[in-house]
């Protein structure tokens, strides 16, 4: 029960990734691809009408976490304080700055909310990787089952860590490199012409990058966290998940992405779902590890809700979630065609 | 005094609450008149109601993009500030919010990015379809969010654990609460009068400015009814309902916002003055005789408890807000009925659209209701003080333990410097969208 509980939220987080990590990377891509008016609002329009729906996975995923884990929830929200308080600033900000650039028409003020959609879209990749990257190396949590992490301490990824080490600053960086292919595999399916073929050009330059970023990672994982490693060689049928990455990765490289874009981005997807799958199994069945003692990680068994809890939940979440899918895939292939400018109706015409 | 944490994990919690509720508090309410006007399109020939929805949508949309930037916030904030609280009863609040995430929020953000982006691509039938999604979307995100709420106020359907936690006994107890009745209605109704009041207004800023008439007699004639009917509902049967279960099931809260400190057999509802907390007396009281009584039990002599039957330190924290803030909401409840009323009479009358100083006094009357719901909900959270889950869990116990006050203080400050600003762009846009106004029948569609 607690395992499947482990795998749904695994499943939402990764959807949430998934879904939001391409507004993501519009959002980065966006001042480097799109050179006049016309083309903004093309990048605007292909996102436009699916941003806000994909963001509430990430209400929805805490959420459950809060219903499944709450320990773990409790814990991990107040142990990583700062940022998720930096990241709701800047989902603040990206939000507002994408439906409030349209309400003026002076440059400047488009300029302006331009501006503040690429800073919001960028830290937040690089926010999202950080969390994954502290997940990974683990939390310094005391016996009461609570931490709290200060911005950095020494840079390194040792019993006192902060937020940020050398370690989870690869990982948002490599995070920032995946959101932007992603973001860019998006936007090849949804333009043509000069901007498609831009966008192309920026995910190749995106690829060359992100690569040694993720080989490197591979190293360092089972170097930072020797618990990484265990749950592999336990349980070795996980490592087909790197190796679905590795895939992805070649195939997004080798895509003919002009005539088949839809492949580029089901490639680039499953990069992403791979990756953090990964990173789950290889964390599994801990929720948090500690970096103080092993016995005050929070794993799936320790954080768990009663079992009354867990089992009443699975008589409403699974179906919920179907329902949510269907309507959310009926609206993407609504919106399947490449995105013109004309743009919402939130516009006075 | 109050350990400082505390008190900025309270002021966080409040302001964040209460900012963010200002957005939803208009779309809920925008919802149900959206849903009408759409639904006349559908059945009429003519641009003319897919104008005003599409006006009407806009605005929607912009209130709702700074309700959904401003609500994460709260979610999170169980974690981030309450974790302790969150690790306490996550089996039942964890149920309640994950459902608002996945039946309402979803359903929500989903269709309001259709109805946004696919005004060119679908028929109007998709577009009515679309809003009355958007409509069972914000109502049921209310419920849930209202269910969790009222669950704290009035915990039902939950066993105790053998770890001392909280652990959910029936999820049909959990959203079939008693209290959450009387709650949902009468905050559903507030919603509908903001609504309902906010498109008045502007109708009336329209007529009275001489433009956009068909437009704004439209908004008269659907918000007007709307509103006068919503006031009516607010103070009873929902309003009244509410104080009552307040003395059935929080004697202290109700003692407290009505001002009576002692005891009586008899007790006079009180109008207006001033607690003064060192004598524990009302100075200035202005008195309804025996009205309390009469109110809350239907019987002139019944004995309705003060303050003094009560342990001290049971007591809500801020009595003197708590009353002034009960009393507030009242008062405008009733200023809101008057208005309305004498609005829809003149309607029925057909004077209403010449009428220039009842149109002012609609038009400026669009705050009215935002103050009272504030003042309603500060009513319904101090009173719950001291404690988190009423009766069961006390505010104090639910902190983070290693969030500390100067952490708690920097995202306070950075909360209080961000809503600042996102307030008056908010102000500043709705200034702009009214400015701009709706497309004229006349003028094509575009430009």
């Amino acid at each position: 029960m607690e395992t499947l509980w482990y795998a749904l939220l695994t499943c939402v987080f990764i959807a949430y990734v998934v879904l939001d990590g391409y507004d993501f990377g519009v959002g980065i891509l966006s001042p480097f691809v799109a050179r006049n008016e016309t083309e903004r609002r093309r990048l605007r329009a292909a996102i436009g009408p699916v941003w806000t729906g994909n963001e509430v996975w990430l209400i929805a995923g805490s959420a459950l976490l809060f219903l499944a884990f709450p320990k773990a929830f409790a814990a991990g929200f107040s142990g990583f304080y700062l940022a998720l308080m930096i990241m709701l600033w800047l989902l603040m900000g990206r939000g507002l700055a994408f439906e409030l650039r349209e309400h003026g028409e002076h440059e400047l003020w488009r300029g302006f909310w331009d501006g503040i959609f690429f800073l919001a879209n960028l830290l937040l990749a690089f926010v999202a990787g950080l969390l994954v990257g502290n997940l990974l190396r683990g939390v310094p949590l005391e016996a009461d089952g609570y931490f709290f992490l200060a911005w950095w301490t020494d840079f390194r990824p040792g019993a006192q860590p902060g937020l940020l080490d050398w370690f989870t600053l690869l990982t948002g960086a490599t995070m920032v490199a995946l959101l932007t292919l992603h973001g860019g595999s998006f936007l090849t399916m949804k333009t043509r012409g000069a901007l498609q073929a831009r966008t192309e050009k920026a995910v190749q330059s995106t690829l060359l990058m992100l690569t040694p970023l993720l080989l490197t990672l591979v190293v360092a994982v089972p170097f930072v966290q020797p618990f990484f490693g265990r749950h592999y060689k336990a349980a070795p049928i996980g490592s087909v998940l790197p190796l679905l990455a590795a895939v992805a990765l070649l195939s997004r490289r080798l895509t003919p992405v002009r005539r088949r874009p839809v492949v580029g981005f089901a490639a680039s997807s499953l990069l992403v779902a791979a990756l953090l799958a990964a990173a789950a199994w290889g964390t599994f069945p801990n929720l948090l590890i500690a970096t103080t003692d092993q016995t005050h990680s929070l794993t799936s068994m320790t954080a768990a809700a009663e079992r009354t809890g867990l089992e009443a939940g699975l008589w409403w979440v699974p179906a919920g979630l179907a329902l949510v899918i269907v309507y959310q895939v009926w609206i993407h292939r609504l919106f399947s065609e490449p995105a013109n400018s004309d743009a919402s109706s939130l516009t006075p015409p | 005094m109050m350990d400082t944490a505390l008190l900025y994990d309270r002021l966080q919690f409040a302001v964040t609450a209460t900012f963010h509720y200002l957005f939803p508090q208009l779309t809920m309410g925008l919802a149900l008149l959206l849903v009408y006007i759409r639904s006349r399109d559908l059945l009429s020939d003519g641009d003319h109601f897919h104008h005003v929805a599409t006006f009407w949508t806009r605005i929607f949309a912009l209130s709702f993009a700074f309700g959904v930037v401003t609500g994460i916030p709260l979610q999170f904030q169980f974690g981030t500030n309450w974790a302790r609280f969150s690790e306490f009863a996550g089996g039942i609040v964890g149920q309640t919010l994950a459902m608002e995430g996945v039946f309402a929020f979803f359903l929500e953000s989903s269709f309001l990015g259709l109805l946004l982006f696919g005004a060119s691509r679908v028929s109007r039938g998709i577009l009515w379809l679309a809003t009355v999604l958007l409509f069972v979307g914000a109502w049921l995100s209310g419920y849930f969010i209202l269910a969790t709420n009222a669950w704290m106020q009035h915990p039902v359907a939950y066993r105790v654990t053998a770890d001392g936690r909280l652990t959910v006994e029936s999820l049909m107890g959990l959203l079939t609460n008693p209290w959450l009745h009387w709650q949902f209605a009468h905050n559903m109704t507030a919603a509908v009068a903001t609504g309902a009041f906010v498109m008045a207004a502007v109708g009336a800023l329209y007529l009275l400015s001489g433009r956009h008439r068909a437009h704004a007699e439209t908004c008269l004639r659907t918000a007007v009814p709307a509103g006068a009917l919503a006031s009516v509902l607010l103070i009873t049967p929902t309003g009244h309902e509410s104080a009552r279960q307040v003395f059935e099931f929080q004697p202290v809260k109700g003692a407290a916002f009505e001002g009576l400190f002692r005891t009586e057999r008899g007790a006079d509802l009180l109008l207006i003055g001033q607690p003064n907390m060192e004598t524990m007396t009302i100075d200035n009281p202005l008195v309804v005789p025996s009205a309390l009584s009469l109110l809350v039990y239907n019987d002139l002599y019944a004995k309705v408890k003060g303050l003094d039957a009560f342990p001290r330190q049971d007591w809500p924290d801020h009595i003197a807000l708590l009353y002034y803030a009960y009393h507030i909401m009242a008062g405008l409840g009733t200023l809101l009925l008057a208005v309305m009323g004498s609005a829809l009479i003149r309607l029925w009358r057909g004077t209403l659209f010449t009428a220039r100083r009842l149109l002012w006094l609609l038009m400026l009357s669009a705050p009215l209701p935002y103050l009272a719901t504030t003042a309603g909900w500060m009513t319904a959270e101090l009173g719950r003080q001291p404690w988190l889950v009423y009766g069961l869990y006390r505010t104090e116990e639910g902190l983070s333990p290693l969030v500390h006050s100067g952490n708690a203080l920097f995202t306070l400050l950075g909360f209080l410097g961000i809503y600042l600003a996102l307030g008056l762009l908010f102000v500043l846009l709705l200034v702009e969208t009214l400015r701009h106004g709706p497309t004229e029948p006349d003028v094509a569609r575009g430009d």
